[in-house]
């Protein structure tokens, strides 16, 4: 499961050698996140972002199960608890925004992981799988965001929920009778709001479930790394336990300073004023809008404002509310295909010359027009915006990616990720401490053309 | 079925030597296995029918509604399965409007009088809830936008309703929906 070089755990106290023959718990944390797991030496802080994600949402697990404690789903009551841990419960306030903004923090540190997936194409084979479970927690993790932003029972809750149980009415046949059967009846009530905050509750120990597969996965390859060259021999390779538990430490101690930051200074600036103004379901508020964590992915659902239609003959095939719904998830089940979609050798965006122009000045420019526009009411130039932005989104996974990963010539990648960092390859060399020659980075050794001799993605 | 049995357990005999093929044991597993799987997936019935509505919840299927404080060019709100309804009594010039305009011409094509009932032209009675996702349009109370076709607007993303509250423009699939009901008397309407 690791690399040959990979020390073994060895107990040293009587104590230690009894646990290990009973239950060898120690050897497994020892070798997946210890001094007995050799990770790639030249990680750069974009790799922090899988144990900060591990961090919130042990966030969110603690203080929600604390935030059960105090509240009820129960639509009499449900708004008023709330209320009651704000202003009663010892720390309830530092609790509930602690969840509230750990929410969004859970997404920040969540989209920084996809972004170093995407340009590093962490994606690639052999860690496809690693990918695919990856997409599988993000699906989680919205289903349970989701359901979390209903249990405060304010205006943004109960209107969210309309709105996002009644996207199911957009199935044909089946639709209106699967979202009456997943409210519990014809409007959100109380009904829903328990049943959602079971499945709040349960959600993220499911996604903590996969979470382990997706660490599991991880550690059968072992990471990647920001050549996108394999690990070779020892002198590629640091202990994870002193070197990335000090790295992931530091880059923890920046986030809680701002994670603190929020909740202490703006506990209220991600969220929405609507929602602290109790249910009523005779009322629409004029704007509703998901947390921004939803944004892109809301633009895309109101980008589809047109039916599809035969030409000439007026026979509507798909309703424009059924292909927003259609776009909106395959935006991102799309995900689950881009291991196939991507078919170039070369994991990193940095010797990926043209893919790396796709990816900032389309890719990104994409899904930050897509963000605002999500946030925007539904009128121009907005609409408009959400269109061009989706229909590039849809382009850029299903059309360029394939057709870049065909016709463009990488740069000559380095031997090793020892070379790439020393600008030498003998394991030796690692003793002459962290000089790196950025010559050597980017034209290789000689004999590492761009032709035959390119590394493959194995 | 005697030589049948005769010939599978040969058969089987022989096969089992080899260690594969057909074996005396096979239908028992099968049975114990698809007994248990049956038994398995019937478990399914009540863990799916238990999230559809409760009883109390269908109990509070239908509603009686005096609509005679209603003047003609007026509209009131009321509540039918916990959702928005609106009941609004037509002045002749919104129904000669809803009239004139061709039918095949709709998204979710409907005449006035499909929507109404026979003696009752001039009260439409829908849900007060965007066919798109679910808003509560604005146009039934006092001084709110009723779009750009003098019906409903609802304002979530910009669906226009017509004065037979028929779908003109925005995204909504459909028309708003017209429950089922019925008139008990001039005044009185029991919906659902």
């Amino acid at each position: 499961m690791s690399f040959a070089w990979a020390k073994p755990y060895e107990p040293q106290s009587a104590f230690t050698k009894w646990v290990d023959e009973k239950l060898p718990l120690p050897r497994l944390i020892y070798s997946a996140v210890g001094a007995g797991y050799p990770v790639p030496r030249n990680l750069n802080y974009m790799w922090n972002f899988g144990v900060l994600a591990g961090f919130f949402l042990m966030v969110q697990i603690v203080t929600g199960v604390v935030l059960a404690m105090h509240y009820a789903a129960n639509g009499l009551v449900a708004f008023a608890t709330v209320e009651h841990i704000m202003r009663d419960v010892n720390y309830g306030w530092m609790m509930r925004y602690a969840h509230a903004n750990g929410a969004s923090f859970f997404f920040i540190v969540i989209y920084m992981h996809i972004f170093r997936g995407l340009f590093y194409s962490s994606y690639k084979a052999p860690r496809e799988m690693i990918w695919l479970l990856g997409v599988v927690i993000f699906l989680l993790m919205m289903a349970t965001a989701f359901m979390g932003y209903v249990l405060p029972w304010g205006q943004m809750s109960f209107w969210g929920t309309q709105v996002i149980t009644g996207l199911f009415s957009a199935i044909p046949l089946i639709g209106e009778t699967l979202q009456v059967w997943l409210l519990g009846g014809f409007a959100p009530d109380n009904a829903a709001l328990n049943r959602f905050f079971s499945l709040h509750f349960l959600f993220p120990f499911v996604t903590a479930g996969v979470v382990i597969l997706h660490i599991w996965a991880l550690h059968i390859p072992g990471s990647s790394n920001p050549t996108g060259v394999e690990v070779k021999q020892e002198s590629d390779t640091v202990p994870f336990h002193p070197y990335y538990t000090t790295k992931d430490g530091f880059g923890l101690g920046v986030v809680l300073i701002l994670f603190t930051t929020m909740i202490f200074f703006l506990p209220n600036f991600l969220g929405h004023p609507d929602n602290y103004i109790e249910a009523n379901p005779l009322s629409t508020p004029a704007h509703i809008v998901p947390e921004w964590y939803f944004w892109p992915f809301y633009a895309i659902l109101r980008a589809f404002t047109a039916d599809l239609t035969i030409p000439f003959t007026g026979i509507t095939l798909i309703p424009a509310k059924l292909l927003g719904v259609i776009g909106m998830f395959g935006s991102i089940l799309l995900w689950f295909l881009l291991p196939w979609l991507d078919k170039s050798p070369v994991r990193s965006g940095h010797y990926r010359p043209m893919f790396r122009k796709f990816f900032w000045f389309g890719l990104i420019p994409t899904m930050i027009a897509l963000s605002i526009c999500g946030g925007a009411p539904a009128e121009e130039p907005y609409v408009i915006i959400s269109q061009i932005a989706t229909a590039y989104y849809f382009l850029h996974f299903l059309v360029v990616l394939p057709i870049i990963s065909q016709i463009e010539v990488p740069k000559p990648l380095p031997f090793s990720i020892t070379q790439a960092v020393l600008g030498g390859d003998k394991p030796g060399s690692t003793s002459g401490g962290g000089k790196i020659d950025p010559e050597s980075v980017v034209e290789g050794f000689p004999g590492t053309a761009t032709d035959g001799s390119l590394q493959p993605a194995e | 079925m005697a030589t049948d049995t005769a010939a599978t357990t040969k058969l089987s005999k022989s096969d089992a030597s080899l260690g594969e093929g057909v074996r005396r044991r096979d239908w028992i597993h099968i049975a114990a296995l698809s007994t248990a799987g049956v038994g398995g997936a019937s478990l399914l019935v009540p863990l799916i029918s238990q999230m559809a509505p409760s009883q109390d919840v269908l109990a509070q299927s239908s509603t009686e509604l005096d609509i005679s404080a209603v003047q003609a060019g007026q509209a009131i709100k009321a509540v039918f399965r916990k959702q928005p309804l609106f009941v609004r009594r037509l002045t002749p010039a919104e129904i000669a409007e809803a009239n004139t305009v061709d039918v095949s011409s709709l998204r979710d094509p409907q005449t006035l009088a499909e929507r109404t009932k026979v003696g009752h032209e001039d009260v439409l009675i829908t849900m007060g809830v965007c066919t798109h996702l679910g808003c509560v349009p604005l146009g039934a109370a006092e001084g709110e936008n009723r779009g750009d076709f003098g019906g409903y607007f609802c304002p979530c993303h910009g669906s226009h309703y017509d004065s037979a509250a028929r779908v003109r423009k925005g995204p909504a699939p459909k028309n708003l929906v017209v429950p089922e009901y019925e008139f008990k008397s001039d005044t009185i309407v029991r919906i659902g």
